[in-house]
């Protein structure tokens, strides 16, 4: 039943925890990273001009922000893959990245709601971004609503893949129109952030969006891993369970 | 054939006109009690409150167009019958969309009595903007119904993920309807502008239904 995956994923069902070296390695990178982003944010970079303090919020919030994208492309991709190949890889790669992908969406939600405050004076505007925004997040949590409900498992994979595939052809068009329905009522748009970023600046941002792809990275892989072994897990005790009947059967004869 | 089927079923039952129309005419009411009635609230909302309206109603059909195949093992006897799934998605696509635009006339006309407002003044831009609108609509409310459909939650389902995948529809034909209903003689071409929009939503969820059936049929 259980089809074979990429070599790095040779786990079996006796193993107590989800880590690895690469995986100790990688979590390492993200919490040194974090104390960087944390000291080149707070610390070392300046006030911005026109937007003060606030700016300190961008160096979280742009690379959570990336980081909902990629999550939700991967899952994308891992719904079309598995509509194709039928693989479980495929499936709990797109529910793990799913997963961190509604989180990163949350954070952008709130980092951009944070931000929003000092500078627009209101947590929430009808702001293209915002709106589509916040629109992505309840097509996925809706998407995770689908995993959770119990079912066979191909049955639970195939509603998940077209789930995922349905919500995500949907990104484009979501922001495209809420994009050209503000526009229409406001002149321009106040969310463009139009700062100029210095060298400094601009390196604390490249380590927030690089710190923060090493955290999406890391919570992925444990993501897939738990899921991995509960797929397993369900599979062992499903072999059992024949098993037993089986044996059951013969006693009498 | 398929929608051959499903009309049929629906035209003896009758629960479109019975309780779909007025329960969209319900919602038409309870709009009214969420402002002053009287200050012309409801005629500049009329566009937005008459699209609601229909994505509520729409849901309503949805689950009971599901409701039908699941009774009666309907689908499996479809499929035993060697009915293409894409063929299945289409049929049911014409039955529901069939449905809703008889819905959309009751509801076009509940606007223009209750709300004073007039869908006359761009009849082409309005015709064009429901028709895209509601394919729109029942494409991606096929694909999430079919989904949905045999689960003990489909009821709570079905809404959470079909309403924010049609919101580009809401805003789209809210917007050519604003256009169309607007008092004042201003041009036409921003609403054609969102009617394209929605035709190559539209497009895109018909293309997507007529792959994803296969698979969804599958199983349940």
């Amino acid at each position: 039943m259980i089809e074979s995956v990429g070599q790095s994923e040779r786990v079996t069902v006796v193993a107590e925890h989800t880590g690895s070296p690469f995986t100790r390695v990688l979590g390492g990178v993200a919490l040194a990273g974090l104390a960087l982003v944390a000291y080149l944010g707070l610390v070392a970079t300046p006030r911005e001009v026109i937007m003060g303090d606030a700016v300190r919020i961008l160096y979280v919030h742009v690379p959570v922000a990336i980081g909902m994208y990629v999550a939700f492309s991967v899952t994308a991709l891992g719904s079309v893959l598995w509509l194709w190949r039928r693989s479980v890889f495929w499936d709990v790669a797109a529910g793990a990245s799913a997963e961190v992908g509604v989180l990163y969406t949350g954070l952008t939600l709130v980092t951009g709601m944070l931000w929003g405050r000092p500078t627009w004076g209101v947590y929430w505007v009808w702001d293209a971004r915002l709106t589509s925004t916040a629109l992505l997040f309840l097509m996925f949590v809706g998407y995770l609503a689908v995993r959770g409900i119990p079912a066979e498992r191909s049955v639970r994979n195939r509603r998940a893949a077209v789930v995922g595939l349905v919500a995500f052809v949907d990104v484009p068009v979501v922001h495209y129109s809420v994009d050209w329905w503000r526009s229409l009522h406001q002149p321009a748009t106040i969310s463009k952030i139009d700062a100029e970023l210095d060298g400094l600046m601009l390196f604390t941002l490249v380590v927030g969006i690089a710190t923060f792809a090493a955290i999406y990275l890391w919570l992925v892989v444990h993501r897939f891993r738990v899921a991995w072994l509960e797929e397993q897990l369900d599979a062992h005790e499903l072999a059992e369970a024949v098993a037993e009947r089986r044996a059951e059967a013969q006693v009498p004869a | 054939m398929v929608a051959a089927k499903d009309l049929r079923i629906e035209w003896r039952s009758r629960v479109v006109v019975n309780q779909v129309v007025p329960f969209a005419a319900v919602v038409l009411l309870l709009f009214a009690f969420a402002g002053e009635p009287d200050s012309g609230f409801l005629r500049r909302l009329a566009p937005g409150l008459f699209w609601i309206a229909v994505l509520l109603s729409a849901l309503v059909v949805l689950q009971r167009s599901f409701a039908l195949e699941m009774a009666d093992g309907g689908r499996d006897a479809l499929r035993v019958a060697g009915v293409e799934p894409a063929a299945v998605f289409v049929g049911k696509a014409i039955a529901v969309g069939a449905v809703l635009v008889v819905l959309e006339a009751a509801l076009a006309l509940g606007v223009t009595i209750l709300y004073d407002a007039s869908l006359t003044r761009a009849l082409p831009l309005v015709l064009v903007t429901c028709l895209l609108a509601t394919l729109g609509v029942v494409a991606p409310g096929l694909i999430l119904g079919a989904l949905a459909s045999g689960l003990r939650v489909r009821e709570t389902l079905l809404p959470l993920l079909f309403l924010p995948v049609v919101a580009p529809v809401m805003i789209g034909a809210t917007r050519s309807f604003e256009v169309a209903l607007a008092t004042d003689e201003g041009p036409l071409g921003e609403g054609w502008r969102w009617c394209g929009l929605l035709g190559l939503f539209a497009l895109a969820y018909t293309a997507l239904g007529v792959v994803l059936f296969e698979p969804l049929l599958e199983d349940s």
